[in-house]
């Protein structure tokens, strides 16, 4: 994985709560045996009509969206199914963090292990972010801070090993066959 | 359960978290948990198979990994050569990788076409491989469902589904716990899908967000295995990653004589231990919700995901917010409208949540002499071919046909629209399966998600009826 730490990028706001996993990638795109070129797919529903015309209205297909790096969505966002091809779409597009009030488990959990930040704030900074689209933020994952143009500083929660793998750019599997032999004793303990 | 001697009363979740232990978590890295039993399918596995290769890593414990393909596979029925015919190329090519992956690395496959095919949260149960106080792990989040057995049963994303192949642990940060207690007696024509939509109603679709569910009470304990598979499956439509159920006698008796369970001493000695799982007397949950069953009614979603739900006789509610009233939109339904006469498209009877035998009899019962109304198509896909087989063997299946609705081969089917069977847009289906999510059932497929009693009776009835009412 490679390294994140710090991110200056503008926002993009989908206000809509509950954004499931369907929504970013919807289940026919599931059929890729690779996760190269899902950004194509992302949002697919709700960015393009049935014949495959980009739909004006999403935010996405609007100019101002263009080079944008941090969705801020509504509550609960990437809930239901533990895809990881969620992820992979929004990165593959572009996205290096996702803002709510609060993110799904196993989202939250894809999200780290593919250099997606999943930023949970507080209601306050969210409402800031939703009023303000196309702001330009800064995202620390050192400091574990979300900073605003006005100097409003939100820390974020973060599991210490996922801050740490983010900085160093360390692939969680690469740590857990580290641990090769307390693994083999477990299993010798057991029978 | 009391605990031994002065020990901390513990819950069931803290019981199995603690004996699968290989390293216990710090202020730097989260626990690492031994995983009994992994479960794989053809859509979240190729990725995570294709990185073994490229690090030249092998399956650490192919004995403790089982596979079936179930989500992109076709359910129409076999051509006269008795096989299945897969005419997507991207889903063959996913089939083929799978078959691959299996061979290439030793794990047991049960491939379309078999008779242990099935949807893999079906067909572990049914080989006994899910057991009470196991760690089990799927790339997929129904995986919750095994938790009905009294085991940690979790959903995992690709990522994850590398490092359980590769070292058969996973690192986890422990998970709070949520007490879902239903007292009391369900009515009859209450199901245990209306006993968990209702409870996920209260919750909301991030309620449980966090949590892993324990459900507990009078009501859960009178559950048979496939209804408390049916509850514990849904809890992640909750925003809970896991829900168990206490084993008890209702359980061995399920698992016993199973290909895969325990036998001779080795059963009784298996069931003394699994009997030390439930919650001790005074554990401590960080959270409760209570429920009684006699209360609950027939419940069916009007919205857009799984918590917005309503007794079957209710009309819609009022839209609390944007999303809610982009819920409403998308249904195309107004605020104060009664369900029940909503004409129906397709009803889907089926998936992880409501494809065994019990859910196929219960539908079969309604159905029984009675026709699917005209302009509905309706689809009935048992859950496994083992399921198939029985429900032929009691005669389900003429049933299902003398009505006019389809009889399919095993799989995901229209639960998850990626393998040919999906609604057109604009269609209406009353659903047995999970999440109503838009577009979930088909681009621009609208889903009311419900019992297979309900489902059944709106196949006959072609609009949403109470099938209590069905005379």
């Amino acid at each position: 994985m490679e390294k994140v730490t710090t991110i200056t990028a503008r926002t993009v706001v989908l206000p809509v709560e509950n954004v499931d996993t369907d929504q970013i990638i919807p289940a026919r795109f599931l059929k890729a045996t690779s996760k190269v070129g899902l950004g194509s797919k992302l949002f697919a529903d709700w960015r393009f009509a049935g014949d495959g015309a980009a739909k004006p209205d999403f935010v996405l297909n609007q100019p101002a969206a263009a080079g944008a790096r941090v969705l801020v969505a509504g509550d609960n966002f990437g809930c239901g199914s533990s895809r990881e091809h969620a992820p992979w779409a929004l990165v593959d597009y572009g996205f290096r963090a996702v803002v709510s009030t609060s993110i799904a488990d196993i989202f939250r959990n894809n999200s780290l292990k593919n250099g997606l930040v999943p930023i949970v704030v507080d209601a306050a900074t969210h409402a800031k972010l939703l009023a303000a689209p196309n702001t330009e933020v800064t995202v620390s994952v050192e400091d574990q801070t979300l900073t605003l143009p006005d100097g409003t500083r939100a820390k974020f929660p973060i599991d210490p090993f996922a801050r740490y793998c983010l900085l160093n750019g360390v692939d969680e599997l690469e740590f857990l066959l580290s641990q090769e032999a307390a693994i083999a004793a477990f299993e010798a303990k057991r029978g | 359960m009391k605990p031994a001697g002065n020990a901390k009363p513990r819950t069931m979740f803290e019981k199995i978290w603690d004996a699968h232990l290989v390293r216990a978590g710090s202020a730097d890295t989260p626990a690492i948990l031994y995983v009994d039993l992994h479960l794989v399918h053809e859509v979240t596995s190729p990725q995570a198979f294709t990185w073994l290769r490229e690090k030249n890593l092998k399956v650490r414990r192919p004995e403790r990994t089982v596979a079936t393909m179930d989500h992109s596979t076709p359910t129409t029925p076999r051509g006269r050569d008795g096989r299945i015919p897969v005419l997507d190329n991207a889903a063959a090519i996913q089939i083929a990788a799978l078959e691959k992956n299996c061979a290439d690395f030793g794990i047991e496959l049960h491939a379309l076409g078999t008779k242990g095919q099935g949807i893999v949260h079906v067909i572990g149960p049914e080989l006994g491989v899910t057991q009470p106080g196991a760690i089990i792990v799927c790339g997929d989040s129904h995986t919750s469902t095994h938790g009905a057995f009294g085991a940690l049963a979790f959903g995992i994303g690709t990522s994850e589904v590398s490092h359980v192949l590769a070292t058969q642990s996973l690192l986890q940060n422990p998970s709070k716990t949520l007490a879902v207690t239903v007292e009391g007696k369900l009515r009859p024509g209450v199901t245990a899908k209306d006993l968990v939509l209702a409870v996920i109603a209260r919750l909301g679709i991030g309620g449980g967000t966090g949590h892993v569910i324990e459900y507990r009470g009078s009501a859960i304990r009178a559950l048979s295995m496939e209804e408390r598979m049916t509850v514990c499956n849904m809890s992640i439509e909750a925003g809970a990653r896991a829900g168990m159920i206490a084993p008890d006698d209702i359980t061995f008796e399920y698992l016993k004589g199973r290909p895969r369970a325990p036998q001779g001493a080795a059963w009784d000695a298996a069931v003394a231990a699994w009997r030390e799982l439930p919650s001790d007397e005074g554990a401590v949950f960080d959270r409760e919700e209570k429920f009684d069953a006699a209360k609950l009614e027939p419940m069916i979603t009007y919205g857009t995901n799984p918590g917005m739900g309503i007794p079957i006789s209710s009309a819609v509610p009022e839209p609390e917010n944007a999303t809610a009233a982009k819920a409403l939109a998308y249904m195309g339904l107004q605020a104060k409208q009664p369900l029940l006469g909503h004409k129906v498209d397709v009803v889907f009877i089926g998936s992880c949540t409501n494809s065994r035998l019990s859910d196929l009899r219960a539908a079969a019962g309604v159905m029984k002499g009675r026709k699917v109304a005209d302009g509905v198509r309706a689809l009935v896909v048992p859950g496994s071919q083992q399921i198939k087989a029985a429900a032929e063997a009691e005669g389900l299946d003429q049933v299902f046909r003398d009505a006019g609705a389809e009889w399919r081969e095993a799989g995901c089917s229209m639960c998850i629209a990626m393998n040919g069977d999906q609604l057109s847009p604009g269609q209406y289906a009353v659903s047995t399966s999970n999440r109503n999510f838009e577009g979930r059932q088909g681009a621009g497929g609208r889903t009311f998600l419900a019992s297979p009693l309900t489902a059944a009776a709106a196949a006959v009835t072609g609009k949403i009826t109470d099938a209590r009412e069905l005379t």
